[in-house]
């Protein structure tokens, strides 16, 4: 913990020690508060030759050192200076870290949509990548299992199944199954792979006795203690702790950064879902997240009070772009682009990007390709977490005369299809993160991107991340809620604007609906929407604004099919956009009169330069 | 307008090499026997390192095939922990009502009974460990031994970088089968001679000489570019993330620049001419992502090297470092940097970047962000 008193603290630096760069932010108090000062990035070194990441550390607080003038490094090289004094040293250092690919874990359960699930949620909660999910029921021979754990080298084991006074010999086989594969830990062959076990508690001897000789076991309360409950807490718990004294630690120069920092080292995905919850804790709303990064997409939920995390450890917008590529189809890419294009010439540009994945677009052409990538993998992603955000299965269940003394098969037997909980309508906050959104040129990119990724129904407002610091803010709010928070709301958090999306689908040309809005200077603006159109209306940020919105015939707002709404709308650098292409979005299948359709949305929203889409205009539409 | 001197803002360029010095680390999964001394010459194919892997465990429901309750298995079973079974051994037996019921269990594996478990009523046995042998990879001296680990290997060769592959290690002679790095590789290029060889491309590689390539038993094939849909269809599948090497399409592959027909770099190709005959390894192992394993030739020989390769090239770009093109829209052109300008610029995309001004070959210069340049070292 840190040395000084919070309130006595006058400077902080955070880093992120990413899987290609290591990110210093420095922040400061000053009269108005916390704020963000200045970057520092530099190459992370956990590889060869370097094999040590504070080397990358230290090269980006050089960085800020040399920024800002502010000593930050001591010299005799073991760390960071501290306290501050004047113009050198800070009085706290935390740090986020995804290096090597971040956490890797393998969970296991019984049944894959009850406790196995349960358990990925816990894992992916505590900021791991799930590399695999071993159930019961998962269509894999024992065989199979056995062949695929043993080609898995995983951090760490995620271990479920039963409930308390539940079944133990089904949790006694699967575990014999994993004594039997033997997976080895990522890094170092000489030490034992930790296992967390959080199944019925009944079985807790039998476990003990088999997995002591051979897997580092720690043992935590029940993960599904009954059916109706999930109780992740114990198990993130001790994950991030084995993370910490296992992983960390034997990962390159992690032993001197964990000397350094005044509060553990986190997951970086970990840091950023802590700063979503804030988002949703704040605003006291559904909150829906995106981190969209090179290698991996994270959506972060927090639906009803409940906080959901799914990793795509394969979608992303360099080093998995061609995998967004498969898993979508490169007809899903390219049906986003208003001009026309061959598929083998957007197939090799995807693959050439995968191979030099740090090159940037320098045309509206090869940025508007990413665009369109970036809008597939928030789909995709969302799909996947969808498949976790679900109410418990079995839970309802469990008084029904079935499940009295119920086996295995008889659970298999009553499975039915849930959908996930999250209804668009009710969602009133996305928020985005990552490179691609990040650096868009044009805000209403960003904006354009999440509403196509994610299709919000409704009244929802936006927001992104200036500059890649959610991260840093997540890990410092755990000692420093305060500070986090300020510089997160002053100079983390772009508010993009509110997007209003009625529900319900009707003829082009169609009136949707009314709208009214009244800014505070006493501007009343007036429009009138048919279907397929987009519009953009100008609310600058931190303004608030009174909206009438009365839709027209079956389509929804919120209230009702046809009901009119009463609502605050927020401002943003893009201001309030309504898109009225309709829900469930459909683009149109004809190839022209799509692309006709995409630049007259573009042109709506002042999306990308006039010039260029005039160009295409005469080239292609 | 401020210029500066140089910049390591840029994509490092992969490695081409006429003559260098090349260890290569070579690792057992596990530990196990070195086989080769320090000092010891080695050739592509010498052993030099044994271990056993642990076999393969089976569980058998010893409980469920006797039809007993799991704890009783205990009276049935004629082995136990820790004894050795052959295939096909009876290991558990039932017989009740005067030898009517008569139930065995037998071992589907040479092993050992590794658990038994009365709570499930299985038994793990598991298979009789198996044999893996390291190769030395590439011809030349043993230069460490990693006790119980392996060895590095050092020759002295030339070595190229390719920036994708699939496949995994292979070795065999070099034949270069274009007369220029633009020239197309077709199928009418390869004929018997090809076997085992490494044939060398220009370009691009079209669908019908790879598969052609592949029937002939050709052992590796480096070339310039590939259609991505040509690759997909000789690969079987898409490839999603670039984390390769262990496909198996009867070869291994190399792209030295990229997807699509791009000219391999003159650089690279000339190494190919020079060492045409010589024998070399390559590994098409990709690994785009922490850690990243870029595909490799290594051609072993014992060739002078020249007055101008002693010069250490800077790693920085300066005015007059030679470069490629890496992204749209001037993909695969080089040229010479012209100046490093310091203030961030406004590109097409409205960003605002670190560029560099380039001087094509054709004459015209043109304005590249410098994230989108490699080094060559022509």
């Amino acid at each position: 913990m840190p040395k000084t008193p919070l309130d006595e603290m006058k400077f902080i630096l955070a880093t992120d020690v990413g899987s290609t760069t290591t990110k210093a932010r420095f922040f400061k108090r000053t009269e108005n508060g916390w704020r963000y000062v200045i970057s520092g990035e530099a190459p992370t070194t956990v590889e060869k030759p370097y094999e040590d990441v504070t080397l990358g550390v230290r090269n980006a607080v050089r960085e800020v050192e040399e920024l800002t003038g502010h000593k930050l490094l001591s010299p005799d090289g073991r760390g960071i200076l501290m306290p501050s004094r004047s113009n050198e040293g800070v009085d706290l250092y935390v740090t986020t870290s995804s290096a090597g690919g971040g956490l890797q874990m393998m969970v296991a359960g019984l049944i894959r949509s009850m406790t196995a699930e349960s358990a990925e949620r816990a894992a992916l909660g505590a900021g791991a990548i799930v590399m695999d999910v071993i159930a019961i029921d998962d269509g894999r021979e024992i065989y199979q299992k056995i062949e695929r754990i043993r080609h898995l080298r995983p951090d760490m084991v995620l271990l479920a199944g039963g409930t308390d006074g539940g079944n133990i010999k089904d949790v006694i086989e699967m575990s014999e199954i994993l004594k039997a594969a033997r997976p080895k830990p990522r890094f170092g062959v000489t030490y034992k792979l930790p296992i967390v076990y959080a199944g019925n508690k009944f079985a807790r001897d039998q476990i003990k006795e088999l997995f002591e000789e051979v897997f580092a076991l720690t043992i935590v309360d029940n993960i599904r203690p009954t059916l109706e409950e999930e109780n992740t807490e114990p198990a993130r718990r001790a994950i991030h702790e084995l993370f910490m004294e296992h992983v960390m630690a034997h990962a390159p120069g992690y032993d001197k950064l964990m000397r350094w920092t005044d509060v553990p080292i986190m997951p970086t995905p970990a840091g950023e879902g802590m700063m979503m919850q804030l988002i949703a804790k704040v605003f006291n709303c559904n909150t829906l997240g995106v981190g969209l990064g090179g290698a991996t997409t994270n959506i972060y939920s927090i639906y009803d009070g409940k906080f959901v995390r799914s990793v795509s450890a394969n979608l992303g917008m360099s080093y998995s772009i061609c995998n967004v590529m498969k898993e979508a189809g490169i007809e899903n890419i390219m049906r986003w682009l208003p001009f026309e294009k061959s598929e083998d010439d957007i197939r090799n540009r995807l693959r050439n990007k995968m191979i030099r994945p740090t090159t940037i677009p320098q045309t509206l052409e090869e940025l508007m390709i990413e665009h369109a990538v970036a809008r597939e993998a928030i789909r995709l992603g969302f799909k996947h977490h969808k498949t976790l955000a679900r109410p418990l299965r079995g839970a309802k269940r469990r008084r029904g005369a079935l499940w009295e003394g119920a086996e295995i098969s008889d659970v298999f037997a009553v499975e039915v299809e849930f959908g996930t909980y999250i209804k668009m309508m009710n969602v009133k906050i996305i928020a985005g993160t990552g490179g691609l959104l990040s650096h868009a040129p044009r805000r209403v990119q960003s904006m354009l991107v999440l509403t196509d990724g994610f299709r919000p129904e409704g009244v929802t407002r936006m927001f992104q991340d200036s500059v890649f610091m959610m991260p840093h803010l997540g890990v410092l709010s755990t000692v420093y809620q305060q500070a986090a928070w300020e510089i997160f709301d002053k100079d983390c958090l772009v508010r993009l604007g509110t997007l209003i999306a009625p529900k319900g689908i009707a003829k082009p040309g169609d009136k949707v609906l009314d709208i009214k809005i009244e800014k505070p200077d006493g501007i009343v603006i007036k429009e009138s929407v048919n279907f397929g159109e987009m519009k953009r209306i100008e609310l600058p940020e931190r303004v608030e604004a009174d909206a009438f919105l009365d839709p027209t015939g079956h389509f929804d707002l919120g209230e009702g099919p046809g009901k009119p709404v009463e609502t605050k709308v927020y401002g943003g650098v893009v201001g309030i956009v309504i898109d009225a292409r309709g829900r469930p979005l459909n683009l149109p299948e004809d190839g022209k009169e799509r692309r006709r359709k995409l630049l007259e949305w573009f042109y709506a929203l002042d999306a990308y330069p006039k010039e260029f889409l005039d160009r295409i205009r005469e080239e292609w539409a | 307008m401020k210029v500066s001197q140089s910049s390591y803002a840029y994509t490092p360029g992969l490695k081409i090499k006429r003559v260098t010095v090349v260890r290569k680390e070579r690792k057992l999964p596990i530990p196990g026997d070195v086989l080769v001394n320090e000092g010891d010459q080695v050739s592509f194919d010498t052993i030099v390192a044994r271990t056993f892997v642990p076999g393969d465990p089976y569980l058998i429901k010893v409980a469920r095939e006797l039809g007993l309750p799991p704890e009783d298995i205990k009276f049935y079973l004629l082995k136990k922990k820790g004894d050795r079974v052959k295939e096909g051994e009876v290991i558990a037996r039932y017989r009740t009502l005067f030898g009517l019921i008569n139930k065995e269990v037998v071992s589907p594996t040479n092993g050992v009974v590794e658990d038994v478990s009365m709570t499930t009523g299985r038994i793990i046995i598991r298979g009789d460990p198996k044999p893996v042998e390291l190769t030395a990879y590439v011809a030349g001296k043993v230069a460490k031994v990693l006790p119980g680990e392996g060895v590095i290997v050092e020759t002295r060769g030339a070595f190229v970088q390719g920036i994708f592959g699939v496949g995994g290690e292979t070795n065999g002679e070099i034949r270069v089968l274009v007369h220029s790095p633009s020239d197309v590789l077709d199928v009418n290029m390869l004929d018997d001679d090809c076997r085992g060889k490494i044939v060398i491309g220009g370009s691009l590689i079209t669908k019908e000489a790879l598969e052609r390539a592949i029937s002939l038993g050709v052992g590796g094939i480096v070339v310039g570019g590939i259609k991505d849909t040509d690759l997909m269809d000789v690969v079987g599948y898409e490839i999603g993330v670039a984390i390769t090497g262990h496909e198996e399409i009867g070869l291994t592959l190399i792209i030295t620049e990229g997807f699509g027909k791009m000219a391999m770099s003159r650089k690279a190709f000339d190494i190919f001419k020079e060492f045409e005959g010589y024998r070399a390894a390559m590994n098409g192992a990709t690994q785009i992502r922490a850690g990243v394993i870029r595909p490799e030739v290594v051609i072993p020989h014992e060739k002078k090297i020249s007055e101008s390769e002693l010069l250490e090239l800077d790693k920085g770009i300066k005015p007059g470092t030679i470069v490629r093109i890496i992204r749209e829209p001037f993909f695969g052109e080089i040229g010479k940097v012209v100046s490093l300008p310091v203030e961030l610029q406004l590109i097409e995309t409205e960003s605002k970047v670190r560029v560099a001004e380039i001087e094509l070959e054709d004459g015209r210069r043109v304005v590249v962000p410098r994230a989108n340049l490699e080094i060559i070292e022509e």
